[in-house]
């Protein structure tokens, strides 16, 4: 499975190769034309010449570590690479650098812990990795400062037709797009696999910008709050009920006629859709849609729960539903569907 | 299976919570039961093989070494299906969240431990620490199969593959103590090959991790000579005073102090000194937090010892050890096992 192999690949921001060497193999048959650039984004082209042009993107990397420093023993310092709650990383298997040493993020035991320690969470600069040496000479030999760390998950079903694992965000997203460019549509279609979304949007303005869509719809995964403790309220999205679309977050507000082509295609096909209930965080939307003289864009996102930890959740229904929705958006768009935005 | 460390690996995967050890007993019997003249579970549950001396008049001595885990109990089941739970044994609710679980349910059933996503709380929240009563299991199932597969009282574990790290070390869940029974079936195939008169009986007991009850009753049943726990110790790391831990793969850790007999810590540290074993010494100024605390004092008190494996990040999922303490732990015993004879029986008697 496609999905599985993403998500178990490591490709924290910045060191993406893993994942585009899989995307790559996985299109190569598929499309007429696969190109990189300096970033490292990849993108795969098909109906070259046809109208409108239409960018789909979803971003490679995911959030992780970096190897920062030795301590004498052997045990290894460690810095974020994106947004993690220190709270995740206690306890966690992790692979390091290009070798994939495996190390373990170890902790006090419970045994030697004061009472007053236990109520506080621990902060990354208490926090190691462990990678089984027992000397900085040791350690050296293996890991490199600026080395890299993901988690080191297996991906498996669970419950109902649920996938758990690491990287969904946005692994699920850049699945999404494998799918719709083994698809014809009438139009020219350029699937972008972005780098270093996690770290600031840093690959789509420059992907946006090298591919010059008309129009660009972003594939995402996004928070499901819908779990216990928590008001309906503040569910955000909720597992098992469809794509998730965004009207607006942090980065990015989406222009009406693309939420109403979105909804009437979701309406006419049957597909079950939510929308994202929260107005923070950013995607590579925000990017896009500022790009050249502004790019029409949408973010369509696979509901995930426990997102940017190593046991992330997400449903299978969703995500298929996720695939439908696109293809009936791209099949409206290439009939003229946004003929009256002047695409067409 | 001839290969320690792959027993090791089998039986720290297998489930085995305090009070509900029989799968992995199953998997420790299949193993060890060959190395064994006789063996035998207790009522409890310990799990007792016997290799007999030569000789008459033959001393007995008990090896204790637990193969209860921590885990979870499951407590409630909550609207749309998330289950709350309590730690079985003492686990730091810091080091759960995230994790991958096993619920044995009336199936076997995967999960993870979620608590309030972060967006939702506030910056006061942001700053605590996770309370077990932050935390819950998600099966990924609708509230009525919940209901149907699960019951209050079901236990679950952390899910774990151990894992080979630099070197010989491990990381796995339930090093503690599954290493320490991997440490009587290396002093077991020892004495295959050393000539010792003691009746040796290598228990894995039960029901360490709730107040050392496996061990009471199998000291009482065996009524050894003398015994000898085999557990795990704090290895070195920071944030905790060096002197308070042992270095991991610097041999066997040897303790001394009120719960240990004098002669039996001399003795083994002679045995280890005339072998050319590497070893550390531990303190411990009371009772030891392991089967020895009950050995000692169990019937009308049996002269204890205690032999453990250096560890890190004990109670975690990660659980890290050095496979050469577990294999000169085994051979530590064995030695000493080998001398023991009615006259140093008889000698423990204090004058």
């Amino acid at each position: 499975m496609l999905l599985k192999k993403l998500t178990e690949a490591f490709g924290v921001s910045g060191d993406e190769s893993n994942v585009r060497h899989i995307l790559r193999a996985d299109l190569e048959n598929h499309v007429e034309e696969i190109t990189t650039d300096t970033i490292g984004n990849l993108y795969v082209k098909k109906g070259i010449g046809k109208k409108p042009r239409v960018m789909l993107a979803a971003h490679m990397d995911e959030v992780g570590l970096m190897v920062v420093g030795y301590e004498k023993s052997g045990l290894l310092k460690i810095t974020k690479v994106g947004g993690i709650d220190d709270r995740v990383l206690v306890s966690k298997p992790v692979v390091v650098g290009n070798d994939h040493v495996p190390g373990v993020i170890g902790a006090k035991a419970i045994h030697l812990q004061k009472p007053t320690e236990r109520k506080k969470p621990i902060e990354i600069n208490n926090l190691y990795i462990d990678i089984g040496v027992h000397s900085q000479e040791e350690a050296e030999k293996l890991v490199k400062i600026g080395d890299y760390v993901a988690f080191n998950s297996k991906t498996r079903e669970i419950g109902d037709n649920c996938l758990l694992g690491k990287a969904f965000d946005d692994r699920a997203g850049c699945a999404v797009v494998c799918e719709l460019m083994k698809e014809d549509f009438n139009l020219e279609l350029t699937g972008v696999f972005t780098v270093q979304e996690e770290v600031g949007l840093r690959g789509a303005g420059v992907a946006a910008f090298n591919v010059h869509p008309e129009v660009a719809l972003v594939f995402e995964t996004t928070s499901a709050s819908d779990v216990a403790g928590t008001k309906e309220a503040g569910h955000v999205t909720q597992l098992g009920k469809g794509p998730a679309i965004t009207f607006m977050d942090s980065s990015f507000i989406t222009p009406q006629y693309m939420i109403d082509l979105a909804v009437t295609t979701a309406e006419k096909l049957g597909i079950p859709y939510q929308f994202r209930r929260l107005t923070t965080a950013g995607t590579d939307a925000g990017k896009i849609s500022q790009t050249h003289e502004g790019i029409p864009s949408i973010v369509i996102s696979v509901p995930c729960r426990y997102i940017h930890s190593p046991a992330s959740l997400i449903n299978l229904e969703d995500y298929y539903n996720t695939i439908r929705l696109a293809k009936g958006i791209l099949k409206a768009i290439a009939e003229g569907g946004l003929q009256s935005e002047g695409i067409a | 299976m001839d290969n320690v460390k792959e027993f090791l690996r089998e039986i720290c995967e297998a489930p085995g919570v305090s009070g509900y050890e029989q799968p992995v007993a199953q998997l420790i019997k299949e193993y060890m039961s060959s190395y064994a003249d006789e063996t035998r579970q207790d009522r409890l549950g310990n799990l007792i093989f016997l290799k007999k001396g030569s000789g008459e008049d033959r001393p007995r001595i008990l090896l204790a070494a637990h193969m209860d885990e921590i885990g979870f109990m499951i407590t409630k089941i909550e609207k749309n299906g998330f289950l709350r739970f309590s730690a079985v044994g003492g686990i730091d609710p810091r080091t759960i969240i995230g994790q991958e679980i096993i619920l044995y349910g009336k199936e076997i059933l995967p999960g993870v431990i979620g608590a309030k996503p972060p967006h939702i709380i506030n910056e006061e929240e942001r700053g605590k620490a996770y309370e077990m009563e932050d935390l819950f299991i998600d099966l990924a199932l609708p509230e009525e199969r919940v209901r149907k597969l699960v019951s209050v009282g079901d236990i679950a574990i952390i899910r774990r593959e151990v894992l080979d790290l630099a070197g010989s070390s491990l990381s796995g869940k339930a090093m503690d103590d599954r290493a320490g029974v991997a440490v009587l079936l290396v002093c077991l195939k020892e004495l295959q090959k050393l000539h010792h008169r003691a009746d040796v009986y290598a228990v894995a007991t039960v029901q360490e991790e709730v107040g050392v009850r496996g061990a009471t009753t199998a000291t009482y049943g065996i009524v050894p000579d003398l015994g000898i726990a085999v557990d795990v110790t704090h290895g070195e790391m920071p944030g905790v005073p060096e002197h308070e831990t042992c270095r991991l793969s610097k041999g066997p850790a040897i303790t001394i102090g009120p719960n240990i007999h004098p002669r039996m810590g001399e003795e083994l540290i002679n045995i280890a000194k005339e072998y050319g074993i590497p070893y550390q010494i531990e303190t411990a100024a009371g009772p030891t937090g392991t089967d020895a605390r009950a050995i000692q004092v169990t019937r009308g008190g049996i002269p204890a010892g205690l032999v453990s494996i250096p560890l890190r990040y004990m109670h975690t999922s990660v659980e890290l050890l050095d496979m050469e303490d577990v294999k000169l732990s085994g051979r530590l015993l064995a030695y000493f096992i080998s001398t023991v004879d009615r006259a140093f029986v008889e000698g423990l008697v204090c004058c």
